[in-house]
């Protein structure tokens, strides 16, 4: 498994890019996954478009194959964000899956920092994660190989009720119970 | 109390649906163990040394009778006919089986019931003080403000992979029933001297293996502000909490590391974002959640009706000590709440059978509109009896052994399932807490004591709170070995203190007479009418050591 990690042992760095088959775009099955992901924080990939370490983006940003690739630790300054705002796509990184960092990151760029290009989830990216996912603001959700995509299409349509406001729904349950009775 | 209406009801029945799948997924492996155990953890179920555990969440304490009778039910039907209230007022099954879960979770749902966030590393059920909406010295009502946070902590897409478990308690009242500085999150509602609602927000608090008292993160929070504020913490939680180390997982490791000023500050930078936006609560909202909570229709009390109350108890010696100890004053006069006690030798503390279960849910319908609370002491409420129904009530208790004029004494153990069920025990604390019940039963030197909060856990995960009993004890293993290790002066109200450890620890049939000499020491030591706790506070710990390991 290529992109799979743990949380207790740190596993080394993955030097070859990774390219999933099934990727979850805006709530369906995607054709095709055009994007690897690198993270290699030292040389480009040769295959194209790529997601890479931040580092590596924002010294290539003339490259407009490439897209940044955040790590669940990122520090989403003010100052970063405004970078990332000329970014096409950001991905975010699942180091585990029980890592939730990457909800928080997602949010924060849709919510704060308005940001409208594609925000993908990869690494540990499991089919009972993906409902939280798009509620966080993630467009896009490239599931670990092993996990059956007619299982995450399915997984995305379970939950229909919304007690908080989030990415998709800006009405908290309450404010919509309230306009109703109106 | 809070009834669901159509957006709840179908969040529970997609929640079974859902959870359906999963479990067929699991079977069938398709779903590793690995990538189930937070799906499962997250509808309560554990699985445990004999069989899985499922915990169902009792939202701050509130059941109906209907609810009860259902949960009677249920533990017959899938378990063993008895469940196990614990110490954050929830129910635990000990022996369903793990295919039975889907439907157990179904069952449930039939009656606005659920298991969803009562584990994993998640925001857990919140807690409240089990005398809220009645107690004398409310200030303000928390079950609306609970409700509040339950709905808003319910699903909530962004904190389902916390580093740790996540506890928020609630208290509203001057004195706190609900052990707000020992949690993650501990808020406190109080009036100014406008008398606006304000709420104190407590954080960093905690048990397990590294207890802490709460730090204040805020002392005047306007409440339109609850919810925002509450998920700016969790959002700095997250995403600055350690994930290198389970055990130091917890919020309270972060404001240690942080200093309370500068997990503030995060807190205070998040919050700036969040202020005023779509989670910000207004009064329309408040007032329909507190719509959820009318005052019930009482029936006026005669006069004389306390007369005959106070006659009663000053003629018959039993009544008058069910009175002291189980019966709670009440805001409304005529009315008392009732403490049902499930601390009997012959029974874990905490247990409560099928016939029990339909026992209290009959006696709520007829004496108290027909709810029941739990307690985070591990006992039953009536909330609202009149005085002249007291007696009829007592007997009727008496009969199904749920009077033991004993609520607030040593024999009211606060007790962990510990080592007969649970995997992560080191040692078992059930018999322990029955061997002290049976060496101290005797009333008159039981209320000579005074209150005196005895709390046991069976590992250091602390379940039994034993950090905050007067008298804590801990079982740990030693090469194998059962041993108890004791402290004493731990608090969870107002005051709240940690315990500290008298020294070397304990074979498991010492443990009594190690009791019976700390007792000693404080009987011979105290001055008049002196707490225990007061008595520990001002001699210390050495008098105790000198007499247990002379």
């Amino acid at each position: 498994m290529p992109n799979k990690a743990s949380e207790t042992t740190a596993e080394p760095v993955e030097q070859t890019p990774v390219h999933v088959d099934h990727l979850i775009a805006n709530g369906e099955l995607a054709a095709e996954n055009a994007w690897c992901v690198s993270y290699d924080a030292e040389a480009l990939p040769e295959q194209r478009p790529a997601f890479v370490p931040l580092t590596l983006w924002q010294a290539n940003q003339e490259d407009t194959e490439l897209a940044p690739l955040l790590t669940s630790d990122t520090e989403l300054t003010a100052e970063l964000a405004q970078q990332l705002g000329s970014a096409q796509a950001i991905a975010i990184d699942f180091p585990a899956f029980t890592d939730g960092r990457g909800y928080s990151l997602a949010r924060l760029l849709r919510e704060r920092y308005g940001y409208e290009g594609e925000v993908r989830a990869v690494g540990d990216v499991l089919v009972d994660q993906l409902d939280y996912m798009r509620r966080c603001g993630f467009s896009s959700m490239a599931l670990r190989d092993d996990q059956h995509p007619e299982d995450a299409l399915r997984a995305l349509s379970f939950i229909s009720v919304r007690y908080q406001p989030d990415v998709e729904e800006r009405q908290a349950l309450f404010e919509r119970r309230l306009t109703a009775s109106e | 109390m809070y009834r669901y209406d159509i957006h709840d009801q179908t969040l529970v029945d997609e929640r079974v649906a859902q959870f359906r799948d999963q479990m067929e997924r699991y079977r069938a492996g398709r779903l590793g163990e690995e990538e189930f155990r937070p799906l499962r953890l997250q509808n309560g179920l554990y699985i445990q040394r004999h069989a899985p555990m499922l915990r169902i969440a009792i939202p701050y304490g509130m059941l109906a009778g209907n609810q009860l009778r259902a949960l009677a039910e249920i533990t017959r039907r899938y378990d063993r006919g008895y469940g196990h209230f614990t110490t954050r007022q929830n129910l635990q099954l000990n022996w369903p089986a793990l295919e039975d879960v889907p439907d157990i979770l179904a069952d449930l749902a039939k009656v606005q019931m659920h298991a969803i966030q009562t584990s994993g590393n998640c925001i857990r059920n919140t807690t409240s003080d089990q005398f809220a909406g009645i107690a004398n010295d409310e200030v303000e009502d928390p079950r609306p403000w609970c409700e509040l946070i339950r709905q808003w902590s319910t699903l909530h897409p962004e904190f389902a992979y916390l580093p740790r478990k996540f506890k928020i308690a609630v208290s509203g009242a001057a004195q706190d029933r609900a052990a707000i500085q020992v949690h993650d999150i501990g808020l406190r509602l109080w009036r100014n001297a406008d008398g606006e609602l304000r709420i104190k927000v407590l954080a960093g608090g905690g048990l397990g293996r590294t207890p802490m008292i709460a730090d204040v993160v805020r002392e005047d929070l306007p409440w339109q502000h609850l919810l925002t504020y509450l998920e700016a913490c969790v959002r700095v939680y997250n995403q600055f909490g350690r994930r290198d180390n389970k055990f130091k997982a917890r919020i309270k490791i972060l404001v240690k590391a942080l200093g309370i000023e500068e997990f503030r500050r995060r807190v205070d930078e998040e919050w700036a974002h969040l202020k005023d936006g779509p989670q910000t609560l207004n009064q329309a909202a408040v007032d329909a959640a507190k719509g959820h909570f009318p005052e019930p229709e009482r029936r006026p009390v005669a006069e004389n009706a306390n007369e005959a109350f106070d006659e009663l108890r000053a003629e018959n010696r039993s009544f008058a000590r069910f009175v002291t100890n189980n019966v709670s004053d009440h805001k409304v006069p005529g009315y008392k709440a009732v403490t049902l006690s499930l601390k009997r030798r012959e029974h874990a503390p905490g247990d409560v059978t099928a016939d029990q279960m339909e026992a209290v849910a009959d006696l709520a319908d007829r004496y108290s509109f027909g709810e029941v609370r739990v307690t985070h002491e591990q006992n039953l409420v009536l909330s609202d009896v009149p005085v002249d129904e007291l007696e009829a009530l007592w007997k009727e208790l008496d009969t199904l052994g749920m009077a033991n004029p004993t609520v607030g004494t040593l024999n009211d153990i606060i007790c962990c399932p510990g080592g007969d069920y649970c995997s992560l025990a080191n040692a078992v604390s059930i018999p322990i807490a029955q061997a002290l019940q049976e060496r101290f039963e005797d009333l008159d030197f039981l209320y000579d004591l005074g209150p005196l909060d005895l709390n046991i856990s069976g590992c250091m995960n602390a379940c039994g709170h034993h950090h905050v009993g007067h008298i804590g004890i801990l079982g740990v293993d030693k090469k194998g070995e059962e041993f108890y290790q004791i402290s004493i002066g731990g608090n969870s109200t107002d005051d709240a203190s940690l315990g500290k450890i008298l020294g070397p620890s304990f074979f498991r049939s010492d443990v009594p007479d190690v009791v019976e000499k700390i007792l000693e020491v404080y009987v011979a030591q105290r001055h008049e009418d002196e707490r225990f706790l007061d008595t520990y506070r001002r001699i210390g710990l050495k008098p105790f050591k000198e007499r247990v390991y002379a």
